[in-house]
């Protein structure tokens, strides 16, 4: 008997399978399309729709971008939420893939019904997303891409942060006044359109101040050994060296600099600033600089305030630039929402372009015709596992236009 | 029915049904009865896994020749068609437009350009293929996996298509469309999904195919039979890399945005996973693991609470118990299709295992595949 009965197992193994998988493909098909139309007057939720880095190697924007999200959610919906009717975020993971970025787009606006998406952690990814936001008519704002081209993308996209070429003329400001660097050097991410992005204003800026570039280098994400960019990097002796990296690079680089005997300030940008820093880069970092959204000793009262109930929530963890900028993006939205008093795209997207000197943590807000966020940048001094607030840089003509055009005059600085 | 009639009478039935899905993938849907979009997009990537997976099955599955830089030739395909469409396509359409309308137009341009994608991928698999492909052994894993990394860098640097920020229309100084019109719809990635099947097909039960298989069960004996395997591994394999090709030109245009990052070497092995899934060898097995592989990790997101965090172990879990169970892949080197239904069928009331007496003779040598007393996993 036992023998005979093996032929029929094996059969029917097959047979388990094939039906399985027409399964499988029947349950993604069959579903039919929602009802998208609402009551005029509803109290039901508003949803929201967020998608960052929650994994892979940058998973740290991500996890402090959907803090700032969600303290927002829990303030508005204590207060009463917006007209009555509760925020709620439906929050996916795009494992830093453009790919993903925009299949997630698709399924929020889709599936989910938000009626915004706040995302994309990186450029790339919010370009991704961009065409099927733009599309269906859902405002996406993005938190903390800097590339130019993203809010290029269509009307429906805005920023919440300022742009790449803003944040390296103020960096080259900084160096050549401030620091009084004669010679820079740069070691820059070559595969990501940040660091080339801010690569190519420091440089502009840069040479205007007077300043050279002595010696240019790139890597790619995720290389270990920088000792034969760096050994160049010495052999033309700049006064600071620039690292417009993202933080898991960046500690690297700074510690095999320090190794090879680099002694001079690093610089860097907002893809450094991340609670992580210390940890991965110690005491390498000490006497760095770096441009970014905000500082946490900002005295001012709005500021001290967000730190210290996002301390609260989040188990005495410092809200980064990132949190902060998702904080703002969100505040923004709810902005938008309320004075549009209703969740319609269109209307929404309309009372987006129209925000003016909105008072976020991240310094006063403007939304240009670009969609761009106009506001000033900080630049902090790194020492012994501290930021230290140095100075704020306002915009003044209120455009960091995406030409490559900084003019240092339009700058007004204070401190 | 004479198989001329039959032939006429299929053709008519996928188009129909092409066009049928297509519409109801569209905003109106089908007679009130529309498809999300969420799913009409994951059907429409699932078709250009199909033709991804089963073009890379007729060089690793039937060939034996291990590529794993299949997501290198999609990119050459995809950024060669969509260069085209951006920068040089425009008054072509206008002019054609014209003459025969939008609609033909544009079908008329994006076919142009699919052609283009398919030559200059079929022409980059050419160039990789004929020095590794003299070469027995593992040579042709390493050189296309070099050039998939090679071919990714090339792009970061070329600042015409976007370079590092992604490609998604021209590029400021020079002249070109705004946007990547979309123009891939699902009459175009199913019916190049089905083209794909139906040509490698054709291929492997052609006396090409033959050779081919012989090249995979027994290089030196083929070769000692007559058999050029250098030239029938380089058949193989640029016949792949234009269908990749193809696949890429057909993602540029539905995604309407390109970054390198979607061509990097993990899609490469997601491709490979697919076949392996469903089956080294098997046309059938490799269209079942591209429709899992794209699936899966859609589903798991519907895990509930806590569970989702872990969908992608559970995904790379449920992966691994599929090999242990089944470690030729699904389908093995067999084919699925009706002839197979009905064998299935017969089995439990006959008891009797296939080959004896109550099945036809006919009916026992209906798989497509040459008989192979031996799975891929004993080479």
């Amino acid at each position: 008997m036992i023998p005979e009965l093996k032929k029929p197992i094996s059969v029917s193994k097959a047979k388990v399978l094939l039906p399985l998988a027409i399964v499988l493909m029947a349950l993604a098909f069959s579903c039919t399309r929602q009802a998208e139309e609402k009551d005029p007057v509803d109290r039901s939720t508003i949803k929201i729709g967020y998608f960052g880095d929650l994994t892979g190697p940058n998973y740290n924007f991500g996890k402090s971008a959907i803090n700032g999200v969600l303290m927002v959610a829990d303030e508005v919906n204590q207060a009463g939420g917006i007209r009555g009717r509760r925020i709620d975020v439906v929050i996916e993971d795009d494992r830093g893939s453009p790919e993903e970025a925009a299949r997630l787009t698709a399924k929020l606006i889709d599936q989910d019904n938000v009626i915004a998406i706040i995302a994309g952690g990186t450029s790339g990814n919010s370009l991704a997303a961009a065409p099927k936001a733009q599309s269906s008519h859902i405002p996406f704002i993005s938190p903390s891409s800097t590339d130019p081209a993203v809010t290029q993308a269509g009307d429906y996209i805005f920023r919440a942060c300022f742009v790449d070429s803003f944040q390296g003329e103020v960096m080259a400001r900084f160096a050549a006044n401030t620091l009084k660097a004669q010679k820079a050097a740069i070691i820059f991410d070559f595969n990501s359109p940040y660091g080339r992005g801010l690569t190519d204003y420091f440089e502009l800026s840069f040479a205007k101040f007077g300043g050279r570039i002595v010696s240019k280098q790139s890597y790619t994400q995720g290389d270990e050994d920088f000792k034969g960019q760096l050994s160049s990097i010495r052999a033309a002796e700049p006064d600071v060296i620039y690292i417009p990296g993202y933080y898991s690079d960046v500690t690297a680089i700074a510690k095999q600099a320090r190794m090879i005997g680099l002694t001079q300030p690093l610089l860097g940008g907002d893809g450094w600033d991340a609670p992580e820093l210390w940890q991965l880069g110690g005491d390498a970092l000490n006497g760095s600089y770096i441009t970014t959204h905000y500082s946490v000793d900002d005295p001012s009262p709005a500021i001290q305030m967000f730190v210290e109930s996002y301390k609260q929530r989040y188990g005495n963890l410092l809200p980064d630039a990132h949190a902060a900028l998702a904080y703002d993006a969100t505040r923004l939205l709810v902005d938008a929402i309320t004075r549009a008093g209703t969740t319609n795209g269109d209307k929404v997207r309309d009372a987006l372009a129209q925000t003016k000197n909105f008072p976020g943590v991240t310094g006063l807000i403007t939304i240009n015709a670009d969609r761009n966020a106009v506001k000033p940048a900080v630049v902090l001094k790194l020492q012994d596992a501290k930021f230290i607030y140095q100075e704020t840089i306002h915009p003044q003509i209120a455009t960091p236009s995406p030409s490559p055009s900084p003019s240092p005059t339009k700058k007004r600085r204070t401190l | 029915m004479p198989t001329f009639i039959k032939r006429i009478l299929g053709l008519v039935i996928v188009v129909f049904l092409l066009v049928a899905v297509n519409a109801w993938m569209g905003r109106e849907g089908l007679f009130g009865f529309g498809l999300p979009y969420y799913y009409a997009e994951i059907l429409n990537l699932t078709g250009i896994s199909i033709i991804l997976a089963v073009s890379l099955n007729l060089i690793t599955g039937f060939t034996g020749q291990f590529s794993i830089g299949h997501a290198g030739f999609m990119a050459v395909g995809a950024y060669a068609s969509v260069f085209m469409t951006v920068y040089y396509s425009d008054s072509a359409e206008q002019w054609l437009t014209s003459l025969l309308g939008a609609t033909l137009a544009q079908s008329l341009v994006f076919l142009g350009v699919i052609i283009v994608g398919a030559l200059v991928a079929a022409l980059a698999g050419l160039v990789v293929g004929i020095p590794s492909l003299r070469l027995r052994g593992d040579y042709l894993a390493i050189v296309t996996l070099g050039f998939a990394e090679i071919i990714r860098i090339v792009i970061l640097n070329i600042d015409r298509v976007g370079g590092a920020t992604g490609f998604r229309g021209r590029v400021p100084p020079w002249d070109g469309r705004l946007i990547i019109p979309a123009y891939a719809n699902f009459i175009w990635i199913g019916g190049f999904a089905i083209i794909t099947i139906v040509v490698v097909y054709n291929i492997v039960n052609s006396d090409v195919g033959r050779a081919l298989i012989s090249i995979r069960e027994d290089e030196l004996a083929s070769e000692a039979m007559g058999v050029n395997t250098t030239r029938y591994k380089v058949i193989a394999f640029v016949i792949s890399s234009s269908f990749a090709g193809i696949a890429g030109a057909l993602f540029g245009h539905f995604r309407q945005f390109l970054h390198t990052n979607d061509f990097q070497f993990i899609r490469s092995i997601e491709i490979i996973i697919m076949i392996v899934l469903g089956g080294m060898g098997s046309i059938t097995g490799a269209v079942l693991g591209a429709i899992v592989i794209t699936i899966l990790p859609e589903l798991l997101r519907k895990l509930p609470g806590d569970l989702y965090g872990y969908r992608l172990v559970i995904y790379s879990a449920l992966l691994i118990l599929i090999m242990l169970t089944r470690p030729q892949g699904v389908m093995g080197a067999k084919e699925f299709g009706i002839s197979w239904l009905k064998r299935a069928q017969r089995r439990p009331e006959g008891d009797k295992p296939i080959g004896e007496k109550g099945v036809p003779i006919a009916q026992q040598s209906t798989s497509p595949n040459l008989d192979q007393p031996k799975e891929i996993e004993h080479r």
